[in-house]
């Protein structure tokens, strides 16, 4: 069992475990950001360098640094290895620099923006970000397409993370889009104006970081933080039927996957719940789902506190470590 | 025991003086006091003709701007009426079609915004929430009604008129820095 020190905590992990999820198994604020990793898709990670994290030491046998930053979505933790996130001011700044560039072709139209509230983008510029931009280059301009019936493609908003086309390969029967081109023309896109139908597809949406795949039903209907979240969960003969539902008033607008801490859905849902479902009767309703105080989706939302944060609210909040 | 704050104050049953027992001296006084506010200025205005002055950035009735263009601003975004302590927006988005780009400056649009006039405390937060520029408030008062449901102004009685003549200057109630920002056309919002 290898044994990592991530900013000065020391944890035991399995052989050829990940730093990034490393830092996961600690939990806290000590895990670093990540746009593109996702730990239920196979072969993701490695493309946003949001993660990069110093190696202050690379193993016990070899106690030289790693001569640059690293991803740590993609690089497996040695015995000894020493690790700082949030205590090298190098990561901060190189993170700053990585914000700079997922934003070079990112439009700031966050007010019209449906991930607007959820976003990874947001969260992760508001944290890292600079005010401003260095670049006087125009933005990639593409038209909004729909692919499929269900899901709207904003091209301007991807920040090319392939997560969704991990989807498509890993979750779907037959892939129906990937990207086109490469380097700084790429794009998604589907096989010439075709549509995508898969009994899964609708979960592009949720893996999505920022608001490039949105949800067609539920487009412009409201803002994420007039919506209340809610865990739901119907027998489906296709997924496991527990979802987040996102109501206002007695109206579904919307249905997701639930998202946790590290914001990737525990299950993936299908279509037919996820497009199909809207009406309160459809549904078992278990309880308002938990959302972090800092979160704006908060505001008016109430939920059972447990009992142990009754006796001793400060314990309470320093265990659930938000 | 003594009182910890000092504001309480002890009642004494003092004897009035020979000069206070006879009252007129101050009967007098209070007569001068009472001449004297006829040579004061007067604390009240003889409304509606005259009016008082007004500051510029007196917090009044909403408007809702359109841009250069007559294009509207708002984009629906929702951040005014979560920035309202008082909960008084409500409104409902749509999306713009083909061939309404003269109408709406973005994507997105309000088709219902509503401002419940009875709420509001007029705090001003919805126009420093405002990315777009879109809401203001104005000099302009909100008239008085017969109707609670006349208060609930929409958004007929909120955006400002496509007329050039009849545009709502918000410039001073603006920042220097925000004039300054407006100037540089390179970014999208000033375009």
């Amino acid at each position: 069992m290898p044994k990592v020190t991530i900013d000065n905590i020391t944890i035991d992990v399995e052989e050829g475990t990940t730093i990034l999820n490393a830092a996961r198994k600690i939990g806290g604020r000590i895990v670093p950001p990540a746009m593109c990793y996702y730990s239920k898709l196979k072969g993701s990670g490695g493309k946003c360098r949001t993660c990069l994290v110093k190696v202050a030491q690379s193993s016990a046998k070899d106690p030289r640094p790693m001569p640059k930053l690293v991803a740590s979505c993609s690089t497996p933790v040695q015995d000894g290895m020493v690790v700082q996130n949030l205590t090298s001011p190098e990561v901060a700044e190189a993170r700053k620099g990585i914000v700079e560039f997922l934003l070079l072709n990112h439009p700031l139209d966050c007010p019209v923006c449906d991930q607007a509230g959820e976003c990874d983008l947001q969260d992760l510029s508001f944290g890292y970000g600079m005010e401003e931009t260095a670049t006087e280059d125009d933005r990639r301009e593409f038209p909004v397409i729909d692919i499929g019936d269900k899901i709207k493609l904003h091209m301007n908003r991807c920040i090319l993370c392939y997560r969704c086309v991990y989807v498509a390969d890993q979750l779907t029967d037959k892939r129906l889009h990937g990207i086109l081109y490469r380097g700084d023309v790429s794009e998604i896109s589907t096989f010439i104006g075709n549509a995508v139908t898969n009994d899964f597809s609708g979960n592009m949406i949720d893996v999505c970081p920022v608001g490039a795949l949105t949800d067609k039903t539920a487009r412009f209907k409201s803002r994420v933080w007039f919506l209340k979240p809610m865990d739901a969960h119907r027998a489906c003969g296709k997924c496991p039927g527990k979802v987040a539902i996102w109501m206002f008033g007695n109206e579904i607008y919307r249905v997701t996957g639930r998202k946790d801490q590290f914001g990737e859905v525990e299950e993936f849902i299908c279509n037919e719940c996820r497009f199909e479902k809207k009406e309160p009767g459809d549904w078992v309703i278990e309880g308002p789902r938990h959302i972090k105080r800092q979160s704006v989706i908060s505001a008016n939302h109430y939920e059972e506190m447990k009992k142990q944060s009754i006796i001793d609210p400060i314990a309470g909040e320093m265990n659930k470590q938000e | 025991m003594k009182s910890l704050t000092n504001r309480s104050k002890v009642v004494s049953n003092k004897q009035m003086t020979f000069w206070e027992r006879i009252y007129f001296p101050a009967i007098l006084n209070g007569m001068r006091i009472t001449f004297g506010h006829l040579f004061r200025r007067k604390a009240t205005v003889q409304y509606p003709e005259a009016t008082r002055e007004f500051s510029d950035i007196y917090r009044g009735k909403h408007v809702l701007k359109r841009d250069d263009e007559g294009r509207e601003r708002c984009t629906s975004c929702g951040l005014c009426a979560v920035a309202c302590p008082a909960e008084a927006i409500t409104m409902v988005s749509a999306e713009r079609k083909p061939g309404e780009e003269h109408l709406y400056r973005e994507e997105k649009y309000a088709a219902v915004y509503e401002i419940n006039m009875l709420r509001c405390i007029f705090c001003g937060d919805c126009e420093e929430a405002c990315p777009k520029e879109a809401i203001f408030l104005t000099k302009e008062l909100v008239k008085s009604e017969y109707q609670r449901e006349k208060f609930i102004y929409g958004k007929d009685e909120l955006v400002e008129s496509p007329d050039p003549a009849k545009r709502v200057d918000v410039s001073k109630r603006q920042t220097k820095e925000v004039l300054e920002f407006k100037k540089d056309k390179r970014y999208k919002h000033n375009k």
